[in-house]
């Protein structure tokens, strides 16, 4: 009865929207793709040059190492803060809330050129290291995989901790309580309760953190060195160097296609937990 | 009631969890505190700590007509994609929470896809595009990319507030003779002036941010700061390209500030 007082021709509204997007992001998008089996003549001509050559495989190797390995570091890191913002006081969660939301709004760029400054040869770190005697001379930090994890890690962290974070307050304290009073000692009573009911949030965490990497193009570019080029960066390279429209839409075909696997995955395993968690 | 030794373990627990996240929070924050530090520095390199106090780097990036000018196109870009993305966006958002239409998922997940699809795919699609149709290396080519980026979360912030009004309210006001337009100036739109004002100073914050996309579309003349940034950073740096790193976030940071402000508020309010 008091559906027929909704306004009802408020669906319009959704056309300026959806016609942009149509033209300057679905059409771009499409022309992209259908290159990759359209040029320079019609064919599966570049998905062949992608199985065939080496450097090809070896880029995605690389793309999924990376995404993976800095997907497992923001786990590890994210998870005591994640706890730590659920389980303080107030004050701390506020406070450990912006500094989790001033890098969430910086620019990737001056993230990345932060951590330029710092790895550099004569940067502070290889400082520290040095006066600490830690290290006789300069280490290389930069312009190899170590450097493009620190970069990754740090720039992705904020999409591991709000996910964690929000699984995390709505677990029920009286749990962990009872199993302690029951004489849980509490590393046991961390892995048999805790961690169980946290997992929904570390998956969500780590399916955002994953599948944003493996589109990252600035951070690997700024802190990587030659081999440790990801997909992005081949995509930008035939563009800018060779022009190479049916290889780079062919990779993008290859990139879209990792993401919407990965998504699927992600939202199968989540939605089969939440299936048996209702149980 | 609480044995000694499980007291111990506890504590030992949450001391290096302590550890973990205070060595956490300096990893995330620390390197742009530096950033900070160095471009005052009097020093013309990247020295940490600096060696004096000096102005000079943000004298020499207001006095480069290069600098300066790439932040003056940052600006005109970023007004216009801000206030183009929140109106439609805000549009869209309404149009999806009141109405019902076949095929309403779809278009609340195409309007979502920019936030999803890998930007460089973007970048790419767009660059072979626009410049068949006049849209590269000019300012409305990078209005309009810049507003395919930043609707989607207009579109987030706003739907997210819609859903929590209460819907009743519109309904007692078009019951009592409201037409839909005076319902939604009158009573939807100060319930979620602030979701739309977060969504606007997140549309100008990805502006002023964004890179990839830019760095296709833009040509020397009409260059926005970040593509400026971009081109300068891999060769001899001095503390001038600090000074404009320090200018962009303390750009984000303020318009973080005042999301927060905004959010508060309206907390206050309810």
């Amino acid at each position: 009865m008091l559906a027929s007082l909704r306004p009802r021709g408020a669906g319009w509204l959704v056309l300026p929207a959806a016609v942009l997007l149509l033209l300057f992001f679905a059409v771009p998008i499409s022309w992209l793709l259908a290159a990759s089996v359209s040029y320079p003549q019609l064919g599966l001509q570049n998905f062949a040059a992608l199985y065939e050559k080496t450097i090809y495989l070896r880029v995605l190797g690389n793309t999924v190492v990376i995404s993976g390995v800095t997907t497992f570091w923001c786990a590890i890191i994210g998870y005591p803060l994640a706890f730590t913002m659920a389980n303080g006081s107030p004050r701390v969660r506020r406070a450990l809330v912006f500094i989790i939301l001033i890098p969430f709004w910086t620019s990737l760029l001056v993230r990345t050129f932060a951590w330029m400054v710092l790895l550099q040869k004569q940067g502070l770190i290889n400082d520290l290291l040095m006066s600490a005697g830690l290290i006789d001379s300069p280490v290389a930090l930069i312009y190899n995989r170590l450097g493009v994890y620190i970069g990754m890690v740090q720039v992705l962290l904020p999409f591991m901790i709000f996910p964690l974070y929000s699984v995390m307050v709505r677990i029920d304290k009286s749990y962990s309580q009872a199993a302690a009073t029951l004489g849980a000692p509490p590393i046991r009573n961390f892995f048999r309760i805790y961690l169980p009911l946290s997992l929904p949030g570390v998956l969500s965490g780590a399916s955002l953190v994953f599948i944003s990497a493996l589109g990252y193009y600035i951070t690997p570019a700024l802190l990587g060195g030659p081999a440790d080029m990801m997909i992005a960066q081949m995509i930008e390279k035939q563009i800018s160097q060779f022009g190479n429209w049916g290889l780079a839409g062919a990779l993008a075909v290859v990139l879209l296609v990792g993401t919407g696997v990965s998504l699927a995955i992600v939202h199968r395993v989540l939605g089969v937990r939440a299936g048996w968690r209702r149980a | 009631m609480i044995s000694g030794a499980r007291y111990g373990g506890e504590l030992f627990w949450s001391r290096l969890r302590a550890v973990i996240c205070i060595l956490a929070v300096l990893y995330l924050v620390a390197p742009l505190i530096i950033v900070l530090i160095i471009s005052f520095s009097s020093a013309p390199f990247l020295t940490f700590p600096p060696p004096g106090f000096s102005m000079q780097w943000y004298q020499n990036l207001f006095g480069d007509p290069t600098w300066f000018g790439s932040l003056l196109t940052s600006v005109k870009i970023l007004v216009p994609t801000a206030i183009i993305a929140t109106a439609i966006g805000t549009a869209a958002s309404y149009g999806l929470a009141r109405s019902n239409f076949i095929g309403k998922p779809l278009v609340t997940g195409f309007l979502m896809a920019p936030m999803v699809v890998p930007v460089i795919i973007v970048a790419i699609g767009v660059f072979g595009v626009f410049r068949k149709v006049g849209l590269f290396g000019n300012l409305s080519g990078l209005i309009i990319a810049h507003t395919v980026l930043t609707v989607p979360y207009v579109v987030a912030t706003v739907s997210a507030a819609l859903t929590v009004v209460d819907q009743r309210l519109e309904q007692a006001a078009m019951t009592l003779g409201a037409t839909p337009l005076v319902t939604f100036r009158r009573i939807t739109l100060p319930l979620i002036l602030p979701a739309i004002l977060s969504g606007l100073l997140f549309a100008m914050v990805i502006s002023f941010d964004e890179l990839v996309v830019s760095l296709f579309i833009s040509t020397p003349t009409v260059r926005p700061v970040t593509v400026q940034m971009w081109s300068n950073i891999r060769g001899a740096v001095d503390p001038t390209i600090a000074a404009v790193a320090t200018i962009i976030f303390l750009f984000s940071l303020l318009a973080l500030v005042a999301d927060i402000i905004a959010r508060k508020r309206t907390r206050l309010e309810s």
